[in-house]
């Protein structure tokens, strides 16, 4: 099953991935390869089954809304590429 | 002095044989010299090893020296240092230096360990031969042409050239097991939440757990004592007393129920690699266990519902690499989406990529149901498999990879055929089941390994059954020949 070159450039615009026209056929083709793969669940009777998203059905903990850590912002704001006055800057988004 | 295991290490550090400064010395020294043939570490901090042997040192003078104290591991790139380039094989991070250590690296410098670095990865631990790393592929000690096994590829070599005793891993579909079987070592993946995921970066939330990978089940359990806690930084860590593992590695196993799944032995397995786990499970039956054929019907679903969970988990964990916080970020962006689109398209490399197109397909609009929903009943039907089983055996046997070490390059044409690689330890992750790898004897003259899978939280038992294997057997002291 191949995944048509629309759908691949739709993927990667979702996931914010620049994907190059000469690899693009390439892609495709690899990504079919995956979901033909996945496509064996398609088969499989699950009604009434419920989804499991833990293994051992635990539920979130929760806690009371307690300051527990420091405010470090200059040790994270120095990990970013471009920071300013404590911001983080990215190219203009706004005319 | 290289050849000492973790035990052992600690038996001498207290019997005054030898400092720690003496084996994190030897030891640095060993990677300095061989580790350009088997590229295991990504970063060696051998400046801070030093201090942390000399005030370990210290500390076993003054005789308040905790568990681990002065002995010589390594992290694999995917756990948090703080000061300490954390890279998870990715040119992604490779500027990322975090200001935070990981829940597991705090708890091995609380326990005294020394860290000697940080070990090579598939990128984002997406993969199972160690190819994808960045900083190129990691050999294997046994025959330097070969994979190492993936994800945790670098951590397994390093053990299996004795360049350190024991090192952390991590493992979302058999990443610490799978290169533990390729290189003759010792792995072992915790229950799904035993061990902390707080500074361990995230692949696939719900599956990714830390272990150990060590030369023997004896080291494996001294290490888990520590690694494994209670984490109120990881909301999904199990809130559960632990445990000293290394309490039970004595025990007698007569009367121990192994459960066969004939699922496990059929088409697909190398039949060397399958000749070795049957006179491993005759070894089993002399020890006094007793052999049942069990089924787990639903194996063959195991890697199809993997890979729609876990890229559909990593294609939301991986969003935060976005070019403006930390991390990768491409030159001249246009405007903000010129930045993401290249900061990730040039930051990924092709795996990672492309298990975020597959996991952005299957969580997109009209495709939830059919794919995300569809794999997490199938994954309840995996977890009953074993729910059914573990009612009539204590642990389950089988092989943990179908085939030994392959050759660098020989799957990277396929990414089905390098998905197959982890087709008997992925069902363990999805069911959220410890499971351990142990060398078993050779096939084409590469370690196999025998997978043991436990029930919910009974990693001791696992430690033991693998422990009075290697009572009884010197498959875990064979040496690959590079490491001589």
């Amino acid at each position: 099953m191949a995944v048509d070159a629309q759908t691949v450039e739709k993927l990667a615009e979702l996931a914010r991935i620049a994907i190059s026209e000469e690899t693009i056929d390439e892609v495709s083709s690899r990504l079919g390869d995956v979901l033909q793969l996945v496509d064996q669940l398609q088969a499989v009777n699950t009604d009434g089954v419920a989804p499991m998203a833990h293994p051992l059905d635990e539920v979130q903990v929760l806690r009371k809304d307690e300051v527990t850590e420091p405010n470090r912002r200059e040790d994270f704001l120095a990990l970013a590429p471009q920071t300013e006055a404590g911001l983080y800057l990215v190219p203009k988004v706004i005319d | 002095m290289h050849q000492l295991t973790i035990a052992e290490i600690i038996r001498g550090l207290r019997d005054k044989q030898f400092s720690s400064v003496e084996i994190t010395s030897h030891l640095l020294e060993r990677i300095q010299e061989l580790d350009n043939q088997f590229n295991s570490f990504i970063t060696v901090t051998g400046d801070q090893a030093i201090k942390e042997a000399a005030a370990a040192d210290a500390r076993l003078a003054q005789g308040d020296a905790p568990a681990l104290c002065g002995v010589p591991i390594a992290h694999k790139d995917i756990f948090c240092t703080n000061g300490v380039r954390t890279s998870c094989g990715s040119k992604m991070l490779d500027n990322f230096v975090p200001p935070y250590d990981a829940t597991v690296v705090d708890n091995f410098q609380q326990a005294g360990a020394v860290s000697l670095g940080k070990t090579n990865m598939d990128e984002f631990a997406m993969g199972s031969s160690n190819e994808s790393s960045f900083y190129g592929a990691v050999k294997n000690p046994w025959n330097v042409e070969r994979i190492p096994g993936g994800s945790s590829g670098g951590s397994a070599a390093a053990v299996a050239a004795l360049l350190v005793p024991g090192t952390t891993a991590t493992d979302t579909g058999g990443s610490i097991r799978q290169p533990a079987a390729m290189t003759g070592t010792t792995g072992l993946k915790p229950t799904y939440g035993r061990v902390s995921r707080w500074g361990m970066i995230a692949f696939a939330s719900s599956l990714d757990q830390g272990g150990p990978i060590t030369r023997t089940a004896e080291d494996a359990a001294l290490m888990l004592s520590v690694m494994a806690s209670p984490d109120k930084k990881d909301s999904t860590c199990l809130d559960r007393p632990t445990q000293d593992y290394t309490a039970n590695l004595n025990d007698s196993i007569k009367g121990l129920k192994i459960g066969v799944p004939s699922e496990y032995f059929g088409e697909g397995l190398d039949s060397e690699v399958g000749a070795r786990v049957q006179e491993a499970l005759k070894d089993y039956e002399k020890l006094g266990a007793e052999l049942v054929e069990i089924s787990l019907p639903h194996s063959k679903l195991a890697v199809p519902a993997y890979y729609v969970i876990a890229p559909a988990e990593a294609s939301a964990n991986l969003s935060r690499f976005d070019g403006v916080r930390y991390g990768y970020r491409c030159e001249n962006p246009a405007d903000l989406r010129d930045l993401y689109m290249r900061s990730r398209g040039e930051g990924f490399g092709e795996e990672v990529k492309r298990r975020i197109l597959v996991g952005s397909y299957a969580l997109s609009a009209g495709y939830y149901d059919a794919y995300y929903n569809k794999a997490q009943q199938v994954r309840r039907l995996i977890k009953q498999d074993f729910v059914d089983a573990f009612d009539k055996v204590d642990v389950i046997m089988g092989p943990t990879a179908p085939n030994p070490a392959f050759k660098l390059g020989e799957k990277n044409a396929d990414p089905v055929a390098m998905y197959l690689e982890d087709i008997y330890t992925i069902a363990t992750n999805l069911a959220g089941l410890p499971g351990m790898s142990i060398p078993c004897g050779f096939a084409h003259g590469l370690p196999v390994g025998l997978q043991i899978i436990g029930n919910y939280l009974d990693e001791a038992r696992m430690l033991n059954v693998a422990h009075q294997f290697q009572q009884a057997s010197d498959w875990h002291q064979k040496t690959a020949p590079a490491a001589e």
